[in-house]
């Protein structure tokens, strides 16, 4: 053990109120398991409004169903890096699939993530695109043509009966994924939501609050990046599709509040043994994350602009900027949901007698540096993903380029 | 040179096969002596029993579990610890943990006239025959034998710390050098030798005692006969396999 690692050590215990046990002052689900359930809280929403348009046939969405399906996949390709880095042995990693105990949530993580990433997203977004990437492939010059042309399976089929067998796979995939989305991030909350010991991560509700802040975070990320990708190519914004989604994102905050309400009042009501300490953690040390970043500025507000731009009949670029500004603050809310939940279950005692502190790294390999890191990843694999795999269909291209 | 005849011959045999048998036998049976004498799993179930009023905090179990196996020094790392307990007369609780100086330890002394009453806990793993630490490890890293302990294999445990937030007696921590989870083992290594854990070896008082639960001539059955018992956080169904006599309503 190093010095500093002692000196941190002895830091945190002059953090310590009241009494904790010996082993608890280390903080062992760091600022990287923050990140991860938050990527794949990001991953679910996202293809969950993706499938809006598919399998509920909802017109109006249709300009963000390709960005919705790029942005779940590249941020579903960063989610097991957080887990990876954070590991004492990451180089053990693969053990979960060889041995993995099936008694353990988290022995599924490595079975849900393959059948997502494989069975759901991938299978969707090649028959998405297959029919394009031929056609594309034709237009082509070297080296993109042969890209395209790897990416569609070397398929050369762009008959009008393909192309129907490629919409009737999408919406059975659809189907089959919107239950996997659920899968994937319901169980990402079960991990926390079962684990008995912890009176704060123990509820039944945990993994439909996960579920329902995954699809609020998930919508409003897209609407950013749908809202600054038409910006950086000057495109005009189709007004009636941001309307919608962000109506859509206003039921799902209000579902997503009355949940986190319902669980709060519950606890309250029932006043269990460590109702004193949960009420000292939230007024001690999560009153900025719980109370101001995430109900405040994370909910509240939001809302409020929402009805504001919703009920007061503003105009486009009023309305742009009031929607641009609910979902930056929403965004920010459901991080620090993620935050409350994962730190803030490891800041109070399981003897129910005493808080800790958790000083977080900044350049270490489980610090805010590469937090920061696998945050902006996903970006730059989505600008890759868009670059060779368009957002806009090939009909949807032919006005532009005329 | 004498020669020998053939009637020494024949007598030579004759008292020469039957000690020969004689040694073959006694050889195999000397072989055959660590074969019966080998540690069966199968014929033990391992607790602990910890008497609450004859803990008088000396932490000497402390020292000796840390030389023992190789527990860290620094006071972050426990394979096991002593809690001390004061109520007051105001019915306040006042805990710390005698092997952490902790701001909270060092900023409460006790004015001994409102001191209503006060004793020592020794809390170690409970091994609990229904341990959630076992259910959660992804790996099967952390497994219970079938002599009831609750054991960590260090060369297959991936470090993913599930285990300690399961643990809901704080009894996991992350072993700085080898990144793998660990936990007290009952001695396991002394156990099956024969030999006592090494806290109940050198505890002056004898509140600490170890046994068999499935012979019935262990101290522990004894213990357990003697006394009535209590385990922590019972409502949890950990099914703990460290028993308490006298525990205070206090203690969790």
């Amino acid at each position: 053990m190093t010095p500093e690692q002692i000196k941190g050590l002895y830091e945190l215990l002059e953090q310590i109120t009241g009494f904790i046990y010996p082993n608890e002052i280390e903080i062992h689900w760091s600022i990287l398991i923050v990140v991860y359930p938050y990527i794949t809280g990001l991953v679910a929403g996202a293809f969950i409004l993706a499938s809006l348009v598919k399998v509920f046939n909802i017109k109006e969405v249709q300009p963000t169903y390709r960005l919705s399906l790029l942005t779940a996949l590249a941020f579903l390709l960063v989610a097991p890096f957080p887990l990876l880095l954070h590991l004492g042995h990451p180089e053990r990693s693969f053990e979960i699939f060889l041995t993995p105990n099936l008694t353990s949530a988290m022995a599924m993580f490595g079975f849900v993530y393959a059948w997502y990433l494989m069975a759901v997203l991938l299978l969707e977004i090649w028959f998405e695109y297959r029919r394009e990437l031929v056609i594309r492939a034709g237009r082509e010059v070297f080296p993109l043509n042969w890209v395209h042309r790897a990416l569609s399976l070397f398929s050369t089929d762009t008959s009008e009966a393909s192309a129907a067998f490629d919409r009737k796979a999408i919406k059975v995939i659809t189907i089959i994924g919107i239950p996997s989305a659920f899968l994937l991030h319901g169980y990402v909350g079960f991990i926390f939501g079962s684990v008995k010991a912890n009176p704060w991560w123990g509820s039944v509700l945990m993994p439909i609050v996960f579920l329902m802040s995954a699809i609020v975070s998930g919508i409003a990320l897209v609407v950013f990046l749908y809202m600054v990708l038409t910006a950086m190519r000057n495109e005009p914004i189709d007004m009636r599709c941001l309307d919608k989604i962000t109506s859509y994102l206003f039921y799902a905050v209000i579902v997503d509040f009355s949940l986190e309400a319902l669980d709060f009042i519950h606890r309250l009501y029932q006043s269990e043994e460590s109702v004193k300490i949960l009420g000292k953690l939230i007024t001690h040390k999560l009153f900025m994350s719980l109370l101001v970043l995430q109900i405040l500025l994370g909910m509240f507000i939001p809302l409020g602009i929402m009805i504001l731009a919703k009920w007061r009949k503003f105009n486009e670029d009023m309305r742009k900027l009031l929607y641009f500004t609910s979902v930056i603050l929403i965004q920010l809310g459901i991080f620090s949901t993620r935050w409350n939940v994962v730190i803030g279950g490891q800041l109070f005692s399981k003897s129910f007698r005493g808080l800790m502190g958790y000083k977080m790294e900044v350049m270490g390999i489980e610090g805010l540096f590469v937090a920061l890191i696998l945050l902006a990843l996903p970006f730059l694999i989505l600008a890759i993903l868009i670059r060779v795999l368009p957002t806009k269909r090939l009909e949807e291209e032919a006005p532009t380029a005329a | 040179m004498t020669r020998m005849n053939k009637r020494e011959f024949l007598k030579g045999l004759i008292l020469f096969l039957p000690a020969g048998g004689l040694l073959t036998s006694v050889a195999r049976e000397a072989g055959a002596k660590p074969e019966e004498k080998r540690y069966d799993p199968a014929n033990h179930l391992y607790g602990m029993g910890i008497e609450i009023d004859k803990c008088i905090g000396c932490s000497r179990c402390v020292e000796a579990c840390k030389a023992e196996n190789d527990v860290p020094k620094e006071p972050f790392f426990f394979r096991t610890w002593v809690e001390r307990y004061v109520i007051t007369k105001d019915h306040g609780v006042i805990v710390d943990s005698l092997n952490v100086a902790s701001k909270a330890s060092r900023e409460t002394p006790q004015d001994d006239r409102d001191v209503l009453r006060s004793f020592f806990v020794p809390k170690l793993c409970n091994h609990c025959a229904n341990p959630p630490c076992v259910q959660v490890c992804p790996v099967g890293a952390t497994f219970s034998t079938t002599d009831g302990a609750v054991l960590v294999d260090d060369e297959r445990c991936i470090g993913c710390r599930y285990c300690i937030q399961a643990c809901p007696y704080g009894a996991r921590y992350l072993h700085p050098q080898t990144k793998t989870a660990d936990k007290c083992t009952f001695c396991y290594h002394r156990v099956v030798k024969g030999l006592l854990p090494a806290c109940v070896e050198v505890c002056p008082t004898q509140a600490r005692i170890f046994g068999d639960l499935k012979s019935k001539a262990s101290r522990l059955v004894r213990f357990a006969r003697m006394n009535k018992i209590h385990v922590l956080k019972a409502s949890l169904n950990t099914e703990p396999k460290v028993y308490y006599a006298q525990l205070d309503g206090e203690v969790r």
